[in-house]
């Protein structure tokens, strides 16, 4: 019945996209937001004040600014592409110049009313940037290293001046979100290997530069257990808070981990832990059914979009949302560095959200323009 | 061919993205196998740790037990002492809070040094006392900025209190901080570990440590990760230790005490009946408060340096040759041994020869014809010198045994001394020759090796007194409240009926009545020293122990007269006696140190003793212990 409209230059009317906006995925959307805002009104001793209301609103702006991206035309997206790419890079050079810095880091540019953080805005344009590159080359080119060679660098400009802020944890996100586009573009798997084959050496080489407390973080990582008052303290205290909660949890206000302030960073980075301690194994894993069904929405967008751009885009998109969701939850697990990576949807903070719910908006905006045909380049 | 590229394209990225769905399946699986460990397999492990984070014990430290004299006047017992302690985990660092500290409190009142040391040898967790005794504007102006504190916490404990001070210092004893020489060789009390935690440290306090002490209560604690004291979880509350009421009544003890004036010197005043000492003096004597509060070492040094001993219990410590209060008992062992009758009479010119030896009467020209109670009303050496040689020294020290000499009484008090009373045995084995007659003349005047403590000679003077029975001496009538385990309990009163030394009435009276006429004979040796009030008399018998040997050449020059000699050299004066003299009730011993003669020094001192005693009648008027039974309605318990 859509058959019609798979050609160019067709405007879809507002009323049909409206038609067209996915409300299951809303409505998971705001369900998992809400756990975020019990744990918020749970962090705060049982009130809204000071973080769940706030968090509720920047919600609420974030739900708008979802439908709004969602609804703009996706070969608009398609255009805006590389020029939002270019004005993120620049934000991230700024930074450099002008940021503020925070938390041993220069992360924000400070705009008066509000905060920027351009490393944020960058993981939105990296994935445009790249869906519009692959969309428009051949199967044949991907297949050459020379029609490699400019993804690659768009990917290694962004990921070289976030770790100079230094942000490993976004850096990573970064390139690990990048690679996703990379490997559904088709690039073929032994390149990959290459990659990975001589960015271990790298890495190991890159260790000598990093930053005091990120090695410390590396090395603590390793066996947290030995210095648990040091710098192993957070974990072994996210895996007390985890392990205590058991298979039903202690129950909302009762986490004795978080709400005896032994767990660091609860409203933030930790803030699964105590979920996991309040809500035990049940509710971790009802948290991640919540993230499967929201991932297989953006891979099920993906398959019904018949634009490459959009099925580059909704993979790139929930790629990067389920970076986030397996870094965070395997950090306060023990499994991965503590890298600073925010728990989507449910970690107090502004910028996260409103970068995750546009990433939503372009997967609805994909959805809602899956029937439009755009050709390549070539 | 593009529409091919473009399916060609589609088609990996179908076969792609399966590829990465499966992937990121594996990973998801990944966090949840992880949540499976830690909350299923490990969760017992983590809730423990869970529980170690967030709960503390502490131990309550139970209210120490009262002491109070025989009325129940409080002798020791409990103020508030505001202080503060440091944690040492829960500071960043131990110097810089001590610095923050010095903002509110002298610096001289921290002893940083010790603070640190203290730091370095308990677990960082366990409190260290940091100030003691605050005032409350001090303690409310630390309490105010504690935040800025960090490791600092307030605390209101309890110090022991001796109102009155020097007045019982040896009797009551003091507390002290628990030292590792305690913790070595007490049997283990958490409570020990505790650093304002006091134990007794001499005296009643430390015999009755266990009953004083208590029972320590628990309480557990929720604290958080800054290590402070969210909720109690749970409370045991301990028992408060038992108060021990004292044979002591504090009004004659503070009578004796000021009666003793500056003297070096020790007195016993004794029920005869029940072993109940109702005053036990030791002077010089020192402040108890200063040992509870810590005492400084100028304080420390003057007390040690003094010659007249302050910090020694003489009245139980100290070991003197009884003089002639001990003829008595040589008079006694003569009298059961048969070797002599009452009757029997030697003359007295003034000294004896034995071999080459001349011994000597304490009167120059001689006393003249004496019989037993004349010798003992008028001392007379030669009269003992007679009858010791006749019954021999083993006999002698057997009844000086039976009298409680020369062996401990078990009094319910640390620092108690044996004394000696020597026998041929004992000579032999110690000094691995053989008794000489010579000292049988010297221990027959309570001179030469014999050497008794005023306690000693108190009960003496009480089996004397009672009829030959075997009473013993105690400072602890009873304890109150539920007794609890471990308790040290006071000693019962005594059946005298099973406790008779077996000596016969007879010759008791014949030495009794000797003892009379010390003091109220025209030729007593203590006439002086009389009790006037009708029905009060007391009968006793004065001693004079000399300190250094009277050499020939002394005497040949004239013996010098105790007040002309150095205070070190002259001779202890002492007396023991008993009264009113018609029906025995309270023994006396007094002992002056170099004090000259016994009649001159020690008499008058056990007369106002004896007198003020008869005065109050502490015997007769109902003790706390009982008041308490009474008010409890209990019959006898």
């Amino acid at each position: 019945m859509l058959r019609e409209l798979g050609a160019k230059n067709v405007q879809l009317p507002l009323s049909r996209k409206i038609w067209d906006i996915n409300w299951g995925f809303v409505l998971l959307i705001c369900a998992t937001a809400s756990i975020g805002f019990l744990m918020l009104y749970s962090a705060a001793n049982g009130n809204l004040e000071p973080w769940a209301s706030r968090q509720m609103m920047r919600f609420g702006v974030g739900l708008i600014l979802m439908f709004v991206v969602a609804l703009v035309d996706i070969r608009v997206w398609l255009n805006l592409a590389y020029p939002l790419y270019a004005i993120a890079l620049i934000l991230l050079g700024a930074v450099e110049v002008m940021g503020v810095i925070g938390m041993g880091a220069r992360r924000w540019i400070d705009f008066g009313p509000f905060q920027l953080q351009p490393s944020e805005v960058m993981k939105i344009a990296i994935i445009l940037a790249l869906a519009r590159y692959f969309h428009n080359i051949g199967l044949e080119d991907v297949r050459r290293i020379r029609w490699l060679i400019p993804p690659i660098l768009l990917v290694l400009a962004p990921v070289a001046l976030v770790l100079r802020q230094p942000d490993l944890g976004t850096a990573l996100l970064l390139a690990a979100g990048a690679g996703i586009v990379f490997f559904v573009a088709g690039v073929r798997l032994w390149k990959f290997a290459v990659v990975i084959g001589t960015a271990i050496p790298a890495g190991f080489f890159a260790f000598q530069f990093l930053h005091e407390y990120q090695k410390k973080r590396v090395l603590t990582f390793l066996n947290p257990e030995n210095d648990p008052l040091g710098a192993g303290y957070h974990i072994l205290q996210s895996k007390i808070a985890l392990g205590s909660g058991g298979v039903f949890g202690k129950g909302l206000l009762q986490g004795t981990q978080s709400h005896l302030n032994y767990l660091p960073e609860m409203r933030t980075d930790f803030i699964f832990s105590m979920l996991a301690e309040e809500f035990g194994m049940v509710g971790g894993l009802l948290l991640f059914a919540l993230y499967i069904l929201l991932i297989a929405y953006g891979y099920a967008i993906a398959y019904r979009s018949r634009n490459h751009f959009g099925k580059l885009l909704a993979i790139g998109m929930t790629g990067i949302f389920f970076l986030y969701i397996f870094i965070n939850v395997a950090m306060v697990m023990g499994m991965v560095p503590v890298v600073g990576v925010p728990l989507p949807l449910i970690s107090y903070g502004g910028t996260a959200m409103l970068t995750l719910l546009i990433g939503f908006g372009m997967i609805m905006s994909v959805y809602i323009h899956r029937d439009i045909d755009i050709p390549g380049k070539r | 061919m593009a529409g091919d590229q473009h399916k060609e394209k589609g088609k990996v990225f179908t076969r792609r993205s399966l590829l990465m769905a499966g992937g990121q399946a594996v990973l998801m699986s990944a966090l949840a196998g992880r949540l499976y460990y830690l909350q299923v397999i490990h969760s017992d492990e983590y809730s423990t740790m869970a529980d170690e984070n967030r709960m503390n014990l502490r131990l309550l430290p139970p209210l120490r037990g009262r002491i109070v004299d025989r009325f129940g006047l409080e002798v020791a017992s409990n103020r508030h002492n505001y202080r503060v302690v440091l944690i040492p985990e829960q500071t960043k660092s131990v110097e810089a809070t001590l610095d923050a500290l010095e903002q509110f409190v002298p610096r001289e009142m921290i002893d940083r040094e010790r603070v640190l040391k203290d730091v370095k040898r308990k677990r960082s967790f366990v409190p260290i006392p940091v100030v003691d005794n605050l005032t409350w504007e001090q303690f409310a102006r630390i309490n105010v900025n504690s935040p800025d504190l960090p490791g600092i916490q307030m605390d209101v404990g309890s110090t022991r209190d001796y109102p009155y001070g020097k007045l019982f210092g040896h009797i009551v004893g003091y507390v002290g901080a628990v030292s590792e020489k305690d913790l070595q060789s007490q049997e283990y009390d958490p409570l020990l570990e505790l650093p304002e935690f006091r134990i007794g440290k001499s005296g009643i306090e430390k015999y009755y440590d266990k009953t004083l002490r208590g029972k320590a209560g628990l309480s557990r604690v929720e604290a958080n990760a800054y290590g402070r004291i969210i909720r109690e979880l749970n409370r045991q509350e301990g028992k408060p230790g038992n108060d021990a009421i004292l044979t002591i009544d504090k009004q004659l003890q503070e009578f004796a005490v000021r009666r003793m004036g500056e003297e070096s010197a020790a007195a016993v005043v004794i029920d005869i009946h029940s072993g109940d000492i109702l005053s036990m003096v030791s002077v010089p004597s020192f402040d108890p408060n200063a040992f509870a509060r810590g005492i400084s070492s100028t304080e420390w040094k003057a007390l040690i340096d003094d010659p007249k001993r302050p910090l020694g219990n003489k009245a139980v410590g100290g070991q003197y040759p009884p003089g002639s209060t001990f003829k008595m008992i040589v008079a006694l062992a003569a009298l059961e041994a048969g070797v002599v009758t009452a009757g029997h009479q030697v003359f007295c010119n003034g000294h004896t020869q034995l071999g080459k030896h001349r011994f000597h009467c304490w009167k120059r020209g001689g006393h003249g014809k004496l019989n037993l109670e004349d010798a003992i009303s008028q001392s007379c050496d030669i009269y003992f010198y007679d009858i010791a040689r006749k019954v021999g020294v083993d006999n002698i020290a057997e009844m000086a045994h039976r009298f409680g000499l020369g062996e401990e009484l078990h009094i319910d008090m640390l620092g108690e001394r044996d004394g000696l009373i020597p026998t041929k045995a004992w000579k032999l084995a110690v000094q691995g020759v053989p008794w000489q007659l010579g000292e049988t003349y010297n221990t027959g005047i309570g001179q030469g090796y014999v050497l008794t403590t005023p306690l000693q000679l108190a009960v003496m003077t009480a089996r004397l007194a009672n009829g030959g029975k075997k009473v013993s001496p105690r400072l602890v009538r009873s304890i109150t409240g539920d007794i609890l385990e471990g308790a040290v309990l006071p000693h019962p009163e005594p059946e005298l009926e099973n406790l008779d030394l077996g000596i016969s009435q007879k010759s008791l009276k014949h030495v009794l009545n000797g003892m009379y006429k010390v003091v109220n004979g025209p030729r007593g040796s203590a006439r002086a020293a009389k009790i006037r009030v009708e029905g009060w008399e007391m009968a006793g018998k004065t001693g004079t122990a000399q300190v250094r040997r009277i050499t020939r050449k002394e005497r040949i020059e004239g013996v010098r007269k105790s007040d002309e000699k150095p205070w070190e050299e002259r001779d202890h004066a002492l007396f023991v006696g008993y009264a009113p003299f018609d029906d025995p009730r309270y023994a006396v011993s007094v002992i002056v140190e170099h004090g000259g003669s016994g009649s001159a020094a020690a008499a008058p001192i056990a007369r106002d003793l004896l007198q003020e005693t008869l005065r109050l009648d502490p015997l007769r008027k109902p003790s706390y212990d009982i008041a308490i039974r009474r008010q409890n309605g209990g019959g006898d318990a």
